[in-house]
């Protein structure tokens, strides 16, 4: 298979732009199962904003319950951090994010608290366009409870015990497509290169990103059978395209033939590289999206990349013309009206 | 056309011409038809008594329905100003085919009847005063257009009820200007209806001598608003930030008349609100949200009603023990389940009491009035962010969606409190050592900072889950119990903090009487009912929060009797109370109103006479310890506390 980076010539420095090393990314020890994907997604989401210098502090993370929501603890201890209820983050950090705009949102699901519980949540989260990073580290299983099939289980996958799920998965990147949002991508746990400029890619975007990780549940969903496992996925991944990330302030120095390498500018300035594996993929249009994804489905292939994407979308808070500082923010002076306006009220209601 | 004055026997009896009319003391009842534009035409009646200086309130009874369904809208004006629903009609308007036996059934006898013609409600009772109008007839003359015709034959009944009661033709129109905002065109038109209907009356109908509206000045300088607009006034001057919503009767007009307000008032010189809405997919993700916007720091709020509050539970928990401010708004409706969506009730008072799973109390203020709305509304976001917690505002539907009068809401002097926030420069004060949930001060309240403070120690990890002093994760007995113990001693702390009640002791009164939220109208003319008629003194405490202030535990322990009067089946409140007072809770009886429609003074003082046994005993008050039960509409509520129940009659 072919690698799925488009490769930067700049190196990585021992300290980013902040002066600050990897380390200070860092956050408390991991309690998830030795070799678990989830791990692995928390060390490139380390990285990715490392990489990019973002002041942590200015990040906040959320979460809602299983085992994926618990890594927002073992990243960016110098971020705020909620673990909220099973399903309903998508409000908690729409909440947060809405009193403070200039917040950096990352939301950390599972396939069982985003497919099933929180469905409606995503859904609306996504519908809304609020600017965040909303990861879903899939496995189809449901971890914390030992193992019982969630809603992105795929038809014939097969539990420890020989359970077979005769349901249809939901696909959630397709689902987010349908609902308009403008970052869609697929990972996958066991690829942390492509992963690591996914989620660059995902920082620089100004309104919900959706990244669909397929992350293997070592304890209950590794097995002969299993779908979501990290033999059968690396099996099973297909490529759409190599993806390469180039940050506002670099140049891009990547050498490659014309007509190869679509570039997308990003909201922040960045720009986006994707070089063409099939013969002309274009990821800002809805209806290819949703069908080379029903097509890999029906392939049996796992298909990952930047599905979708159109930065130019209006994120929310941007659609409700909040003033630019952020709301919480606001004092008296401006948030409570004057005594003529309370007389002026009096007057109409006399 | 014309109507003969019949004056019926019962009516000759209980009055005769000689007796002079009854002066701005009536109740107007009007059946019509849910969806024919009634709502308009009431709100006209209404304001030109208000307008003719005499203390007024209007209740709209409605359907659960668009159009279709059978809706009565209840006027009473009283020089006294009581205004609570009254039971006894004194007017009714009758234009409602499907509802008209039982509306004049209900009629007592002498009251005077205005129907439609095709209902022919004389036939029914010879004991009433009829008048019979052809509304479609008349409506004809109006207009050729249909839809309209069906809106006029509404305004045309104020015209008429005007004037044979003598409200004052400038009134209906400086009404109707501010009804339809000054538009010419509506304007114009409904008055054209409003004269025809007032000549009607005169050339048609013989006057009547038994109910007069006079000018008088109880309300000059008064407002006419209903309690969820007052809420919205309330918030908007509160400084809200982010407010949260998902439409539910009664709750919805609440945040649909903040957004008007918001736009008007709270939008700067750039154009840019100073505020977020957002209708929200269902009442999960507006209490989602408004923790999330009250964690990160701001001012948050929701409203809904009982179901709503239910898909709360939850979240509500999580805002309890992870410590974060939000204020929810309950605008009481009939449950459970569905229920009654559209009619009155007080049953939330436990389940917001202790909402979520747990061992969980929260603070719940109690308006009673529109001006407590708008008060408590300012409140409530201050109490939400010292105690960082969800805080409850119960009102009810009978506040929240009807008319009061009220005098002008006060400019909020106070500066906001925003609780204890940890700075920037704070923590570098403190050289970055400081626990999320530690209690520094001994109030149970700790310290937090918000999201994205420039401080490398700022951060912590909030979760629904365990935790210690420093938000780290903890399973550990010691760290749990010292968590919720702390919230305990949060709560003592709140006790002095929530609004305290509001008491009138009258000197040497053995009855205590305790009552809450929109109970209150009833009760005061309750209070002078039982003085009135029968000298009976009574002290009163209307409760404005929970938890309880000290002032609950000396209230009830110097009366004999203390009547908790509410509106719910169990006698919630009661039950709090009985708790609180420990030793004295024998002392407590429960007076229950709960068929939907608001509590009337009637009532109350019945049931309170009838357990104080004075229906028996004309001498007075019996010294006799009072009777268990006493009739048969006056079921035990559990051995050996009292209860009277009932309003079978609605």
């Amino acid at each position: 298979m072919a690698d799925s980076t488009i490769k930067s010539t700049t190196e990585v420095p021992k300290e980013n732009r902040l002066g600050l090393k990897a380390l200070d990314y860092g956050g408390g020890k991991s309690t998830l199962c030795a070799g678990c994907g989830h791990d692995a997604v928390t060390n490139q989401i380390i990285r990715a904003f490392y990489e990019m210098s973002v002041k942590a502090e200015n990040v906040a993370k959320f979460s809602g319950i299983g085992c994926s929501s618990k890594t927002p603890a073992y990243f960016l201890s110098r971020s705020h951090g909620f673990n909220s209820v099973h399903g309903r983050m998508p409000s908690v950090a729409t909440g947060a994010i809405l009193a403070n705009h200039k917040l950096i949102g990352i939301g950390i699901s599972g396939d069982g608290d985003t497919a099933s519980i929180g469905l409606g949540q995503f859904m609306h989260m996504v519908r809304r366009n609020i600017p965040i990073i909303y990861i879903i580290e899939n496995n189809g299983v449901y971890g914390l409870t030992k193992g019982q099939f969630s809603a992105t289980a795929d038809e014939g996958s097969k539990l420890k015990s020989g359970v077979v799920n005769d349901l249809p998965p939901m696909d959630l990147c397709a689902l987010a497509v349908e609902l308009g949002c403008g970052f869609v991508a697929r990972g996958f746990a066991g690829d942390p290169k492509q992963m690591v400029n996914i989620l660059k890619a995902s920082i620089a975007h100004s309104g919900t990103a959706v990244i669909d990780v397929i992350s293997p549940c070592v304890t209950f969903n590794n097995h002969e059978g299993s779908t979501k496992g990290y033999t059968y996925s690396k099996e099973h991944q297909e490529l759409l395209h190599q993806i390469g990330f180039v940050p506002s302030y670099e140049q891009i120095e990547v050498d490659y033939e014309p007509g190869t390498v679509r570039e997308v500018t990003m909201h922040d300035g960045s720009t986006v590289l994707l070089r063409k594996l099939e013969e002309d993929y274009d990821p800002t249009n809805t209806i290819q999206a949703i069908s080379r994804l029903h097509e890999a489905t029906q392939a049996g292939q796992m298909l990952t990349g930047l599905i979708f994407l159109t930065p130019e979308k209006k994120s929310f808070t941007e659609l409700l013309n909040v003033v630019d500082q952020p709301l919480y923010s606001l004092t008296a002076d401006v948030t409570k009206p004057s005594r003529e306006a309370l007389d002026a009220i009096m007057q109409e209601l006399m | 056309m014309s109507e003969t004055l019949i004056v019926p026997a019962a009516l000759e009896e209980n009055w005769s011409p000689g007796d002079g009319p009854v002066i701005n003391d009536l109740t107007i009842h009007v059946a019509t038809v849910n969806g024919s534009g009634s709502q308009s035409s009431n709100s006209v009646l209404m304001r030109s008594i208000f307008q003719m200086g005499v203390p007024v309130s209007g209740k709209n009874m409605f359907p659960s329905n668009i159009a279709g369904l059978p809706t009565w809208f209840t006027i009473r004006a009283n020089k006294d100003g009581w205004i609570a629903r009254k039971k006894e009609v004194d007017i009714l308007v009758c234009m409602n085919a499907q509802t008209v036996k039982e509306d004049v059934e209900a009629l007592t006898a002498g009251s005077i009847c205005i129907y439609d013609a095709p209902l022919n409600c004389r036939v029914m009772r010879s004991d009433l005063l009829f008048y019979e109008v052809p509304f479609a007839k008349l409506a004809m003359e109006l207009t050729t257009d249909p839809r309209l015709r069906k809106l006029l034959a509404n305004m045309l009944y104020v015209g008429i009820v005007a004037e044979l009661i003598g409200i004052d033709r400038q009134e209906i129109v400086t009404a109707l200007n501010k009804q339809f905002k000054g538009k010419k065109k509506a304007v114009d038109l409904n008055v054209q209806a409003i004269d025809k209907g007032m000549e009607h009356t005169r050339t048609a109908l013989e006057g009547q001598q038994r109910f007069r509206i006079e000018r008088m000045h109880k309300t000059e300088g008064k407002i006419i608003i209903d309690g969820n607009a007052a809420a919205a006034i309330g918030s908007v001057f509160g400084g809200v930030q982010v407010v949260t919503w998902y439409p539910i009767t009664p709750s919805s007009s609440l945040v649909e008349s903040m957004i008007d307000y918001l736009k008007e008032y709270r939008v700067d010189e750039n154009g840019k609100a100073t505020f977020a809405v957002v209708q929200a997919e269902d009442e999960l993700a507006a209490v989602g949200m408004v923790l999330g916007a009250g964690w990160a720091g701001a001012r948050s709020m929701t409203s809904t009603s009982g179901p709503g509050i239910s898909l709360m539970a939850e979240f509500v928990g999580l805002g309890y023990f992870a410590e974060i401010p939000g204020v929810i708004w309950d605008i009481q409706r009939v449950g459970p389940s569905t229920g009654l969506p559209t009619r009155t009730s007080q049953g939330d008072v436990l389940e917001v009491f202790t909402l979520s799973h747990g061992d969980t109390q929260h603070i719940v203020l109690i308006p009673s009035s529109v001006s407590e709305c708008f008060d408590f509304a300012i409140e409530a976001l201050d109490l939400a962010e010292m105690f960082q917690t969800p805080v409850f505002v119960l009102s009810d539907l009978d506040l929240g969606m009807n008319n009061w009068m009220s005098d002008p809401f006060k400019y909020p002097e106070k500066e906001f409190r925003r609780g204890k926030i940890m700075t920037a420069e704070k923590l570098t004060e403190l050289g970055g050592k400081w626990g999320r949930y530690l209690d520094v001060d001994g109030d149970g309240i700790p310290y937090r900072t918000v999201p994205g403070t420039a401080h490398l120690d700022a951060a912590y990890f909030t979760r629904g889950s365990g935790h210690d002093a420093y938000a780290r994760y903890s399973e550990r007995p010691e760290d749990y119990k010292a968590t919720v113990d702390r919230l305990a001693r949060k709560n003592e702390t709140a006790r002095k903090f929530v609004p305290k009640p509001a008491i009138e002791r009258v000197e040497g009164a053995r009855i205590g009487l305790v009552a809450y939220g929109t109970t209150d109208f009833a009760l005061q003319e309750s209070r002078h009912q039982l003085k009135k008629e029968k000298n009976i003194d009574t002290s009163y405490l209307r409760l404005r929060a929970l938890p309880f202030t000290s002032e609950l535990k000396a209230f009830v322990a110097e009366h004999e009797h203390v009547y908790v009067v509410e509106q719910n089946r169990d006698g919630q409140m009661g039950d709090l109370i009985r708790l609180e007072v420990g030793s004295d809770q024998s002392k407590i009886r429960k007076i229950l109103h709960y068929s939907g429609l608001p509590c009337d003074a009637r009532f109350i003082t019945n049931a309170v006479l009838t357990m104080e046994e004075v229906a028996s005993s004309p001498s007075g008050p019996g010294k006799s310890p009072a009777p268990e039960v006493s009739s048969s509409r006056v079921p035990m509520q559990g051995p050996p506390p009292l209860g009277f129940k009932g309003d079978g009659q609605d």
